[in-house]
């Protein structure tokens, strides 16, 4: 992978795969520790990027309801993919199922190809040519689709993807989709108002 | 040595932000506006990095074949397309766009 080249050690390469676990972070360390960073600025700018994943912890908890001691276990893979593909899941069982499959898959996978792409395996080629890269958005869409089944989901969406975009090039990383994350807290507010005047002004 | 202290640090952040979300006791998720909040914000994060994957290069927004390849993702979806249909028309339709223009 790409850190082996900008000055970190196999085995550093290999424990960042390992421990920290979620890829915009690591990319977000290994880049600012290239760039010559502070070693504790590079930190922080990675954990920003992590922070989205108490997010989704908040919501896997009430969907998957972990007994108490497996949940420092679970914690390692609550990232985006294991959040999407259980919350498409209709039943608790299924959620479940999806969020420990997908979890010990790229679990595997992401370490499988960070030794991998350390020890200088570069035989794929430009996977770009192949337009693997519009993969990762339309998983992504075609997961996120079922969710947005009401006007409020919709909104929230839109406002994200907004916001997501549009700070995107005048926040530091990681920021802009935090920042993004106010649309839920926005709507919700903006809905609650509606339905407070509504209930006021008529008998609908 | 300064990197194995920001690769610690990092691994140590990362982790306990994880677990946070899902050590939040049972009793504060029942109340009706929590559970509404926990739900919706995982779709604003991710709608905002899926458009950030898709239009977005580093901190540079820009429109490329990708955009045609969500776009053709999306139309999948709309037509009820299967999961891989819905994943392979992007694929093949982003690469179809490179090949073309590129």
């Amino acid at each position: 992978m790409t850190s082996v080249g900008s000055g970190l050690t196999l085995l550093q390469t290999c424990a960042l795969s390992l421990l920290v676990f979620t890829g915009a972070s690591q990319f977000a360390l290994v880049g600012a520790l290239a760039a010559g960073g502070n070693p504790l600025t590079a930190a922080a700018g990675a954990f920003f990027l992590g922070v989205r994943n108490a997010f989704y912890g908040l919501r896997l908890s009430q969907l998957l309801a972990l007994p108490r001691a497996v949940r420092p276990f679970a914690a390692q893979w609550v990232i985006d993919e294991t959040t999407v593909v259980a919350l498409a899941q209709p039943t608790r069982r299924g959620a479940r199922i999806g969020f420990a499959v997908t979890g010990l898959t790229l679990y595997v996978l992401w370490n499988l190809t960070t030794l991998l792409g350390g020890l200088g395996a570069e035989a794929i080629g430009d996977t770009d040519a192949w337009g693997l890269d519009a993969a990762g958005p339309a998983v992504f869409l075609a997961l996120l689709a079922p969710m947005l089944k009401s006007g409020v989901e919709r909104a929230v969406a839109g406002l994200a993807v907004v916001l997501g975009l549009g700070l995107l090039p005048v926040l530091p990383g990681g920021v802009p989709v935090l920042v993004a994350a106010l649309a839920a807290p926005v709507v919700l507010y903006a809905e609650g108002r509606r339905a407070a005047k509504d209930g006021k002004g008529g008998d609908r | 040595m300064n990197v194995w202290i920001a690769i610690g640090v990092t691994a140590l952040g990362c982790y306990v932000v994880k677990l946070v979300g899902l050590l939040v006791p049972a009793g504060v998720l029942e109340r009706p506006l929590v559970r509404r909040l926990a739900a919706l914000l995982p779709v604003a994060l991710l709608a905002a990095l899926t458009a950030q994957q898709a239009f977005a290069d580093g901190r540079v927004l820009v429109l490329d074949a990708k955009a045609a390849g969500l776009a053709a993702a999306a139309v999948a979806l709309v037509l009820r397309a299967p999961f891989l249909v819905v994943v392979a028309a992007a694929v093949v339709v982003t690469a179809g766009v490179r090949a073309m223009t590129g």
